[in-house]
């Protein structure tokens, strides 16, 4: 109760804060909107359903694109782990491509798809799958090899031992992979929204980048904040429950 | 299959080595791990490994296990080459190597449910019957890292035992425990052995330890790892870990250590 209590005032003073600075005509209102008008714009947005069509639109993309990642990226790092091959063909692709920013694959996926869902698509699954092959990757490795000479001394091999022991084995890194995978998703898409402009959905990204060429800041600021809350919903909803269900587990990390 | 016929002790094994040869190639050299090493432990046995540190007992016991192959000779169980391995010699290891992703009870069903023509309801019968011969009780549901160090290895125990193996391989599995909930053990694991006859193989370089335990304790010398000396316990069961008549024995079997081990300046725990 006492550290709801801070946080609410933390931000509320924050706001306050920001609302006096705008008002008191030490920036330009254009450039600096003060919070109220963030509000004015994000109410009118809500009634005449711009924000939910744009949210839909962009976390329909998001999911598509970050489902595809893990679909391909998880049991390529399984692979990669578990084999020198994979590791030294696969895993060096993903170690090499996960260092390019994923905003650096829009001007190819112009090329190759035009201004279409597919180049968002595109974009988007190479943000996510890089990083979560090799996520993938080190979480199986870093599984203790006597989890693997237990199970076979049980009678478990071939896929049983991958179902029921390197998988679950390896959960605490998956999940953190995910998370990870998550996080990069969510980047490439903004960066592809603000690049590619398709007539098929508007997304969140180019009601950003609309906010900007019409000199609206206040819709600017409104859409990040609508973006920080999906990335919070996103955390709170899909990742938490499975840490916590991890923590309670594994014993790890401090319980609430 | 049912549990009555599950729950009944499967006819222990008779284990033989003969002329196990296994070295290491490591960075700078190559290890000769075992050289030329022959043992039988007879039907309901139970063995210890002696040595310090090197001396290729854990290697032996993984080759009979099946978890490791040799580069020369074979480990046979009831006459039949061990090629790999199987339900009927588990293994204990000294990390627990509990599954912390599954409960208690689930742990020890692992194995049970690689087992064929058992119902889950049959599973959960024998599971519960091992977990109680292992003196735990009401901790089925429990996480293992709520479970203390002498708990863990108890489930472990369980475990082990739990798909009604011939042979029983213990790889120092009270070596990272405390000296009271070690002795608290012994006095288990040998009530266990009395209700559940298994051939036991247990590897240590715990003298005291393998003099309680074993019919029969093999002392290895290391570099290359040999058999040099074997010690028949003749004691009456069940034993206590600090009477004379044991320390009479693990002081024989100490002083033979000494002789190989003072001039490497390896030391073993008396």
């Amino acid at each position: 109760m006492k550290r709801a209590l801070i946080s609410t005032a933390f931000f509320a003073s924050l706001i306050g804060l920001w609302e006096v600075l705008a008002r008191s005509g030490w920036g330009s209102p254009v450039m600096f909107p003060p919070p109220s008008n963030v509000a004015v714009y994000i109410w009118q947005a809500l009634r005449d359903g711009t924000l939910a069509s744009a949210t839909l639109v962009t976390v329909w993309r998001l999911f598509l694109g970050y489902g595809l990642g893990l679909l391909i990226g998880i049991p390529l790092g399984l692979l990669i782990a578990r084999f020198k091959v994979w590791q030294d063909t696969v895993g060096l692709l993903a170690l090499g491509m996960q260092t390019l920013p994923s905003v650096c694959w829009v001007p190819l996926a112009l090329g190759w798809f035009g201004n279409t869902e597919a180049a968002m698509l595109f974009v988007v699954l190479m943000g996510t799958l890089w990083s979560v092959v090799i996520a993938t990757a080190d979480g199986v490795r870093t599984m203790p090899p006597i989890y693997l000479r237990a199970a076979r001394t049980m009678g478990s091999t071939g896929l049983h031992t991958w179902i029921k022991v390197i998988v679950p084995a390896s959960l605490p890194y998956l999940v953190g992979g995910m998370k990870q995978g998550w996080a990069f998703a969510w980047r490439s898409l903004m960066a592809a929204e603000i690049f590619v402009t398709i007539l098929t959905g508007f997304g969140l990204g180019q009601l950003l980048q609309y906010g900007r060429e019409l000199l609206a800041m206040d819709q600017v600021i409104a859409v990040m904040l609508v973006i920080i809350v999906i990335g919070l919903l996103a955390d709170r909803l899909l990742f938490s429950p499975w840490e916590r269900f991890l923590h309670r587990r594994w014993g790890t990390g401090a319980l609430k | 299959m049912s549990v009555e016929s599950e729950l009944k002790n499967a006819a222990p094994d008779r284990i033989e080595v003969l002329g196990v040869s296994k070295s290491f190639i490591t960075k700078r050299r190559t290890v000769l791990a075992l050289d030329n090493v022959s043992l039988r432990v007879s039907e309901g046995e139970f063995v210890c490994l002696v040595g310090p540190s090197g001396c290729g007992k854990s290697t032996l016991l993984n080759i009979i296990a099946g978890l490791d192959f040799p580069d020369s000779g074979k480990a046979l169980a009831n006459g039949a080459e061990v090629s790999g391995p199987g339900r009927d010699r588990m293994v204990m290891f000294q990390e627990h190597a509990l599954f912390p992703w599954l409960d208690v009870m689930n742990n020890v069903m692992f194995g049970l449910r690689l087992k064929p023509g058992l119902t889950e309801k049959d599973r959960t019968e024998v599971a519960k019957y091992y977990l109680q011969l292992v003196g735990l009780e009401n901790v089925h549901h429990s996480n293992i890292h709520e479970l203390s160090g002498g708990m863990k290895q108890r489930v472990a125990l369980a475990r082990a035992m739990a798909p009604n193996p011939r042979v029983l391989l213990m790889d120092e599995p009270f070596a990272a425990l405390d000296a009271l909930t070690r002795e608290q053990l012994y006095g288990d694991m040998q009530r266990i052995w009395e209700a559940r006859r298994k051939t036991i193989i247990f590897v240590t370089h715990n003298v005291r330890e393998a003099a309680c335990l074993g019919d029969r304790v093999v002392l290895f010398s290391p570099n290359p790892g040999r058999i040099c000396q074997e010690f028949k316990i003749d004691l009456p069961r069940p034993r206590d870990i600090n009477s004379v008549d044991l320390a009479h024995y693990s002081t024989e079997i100490t002083m033979a250590l000494k002789g190989f081990t003072s001039t490497d300046g390896k030391g073993v725990a008396e």
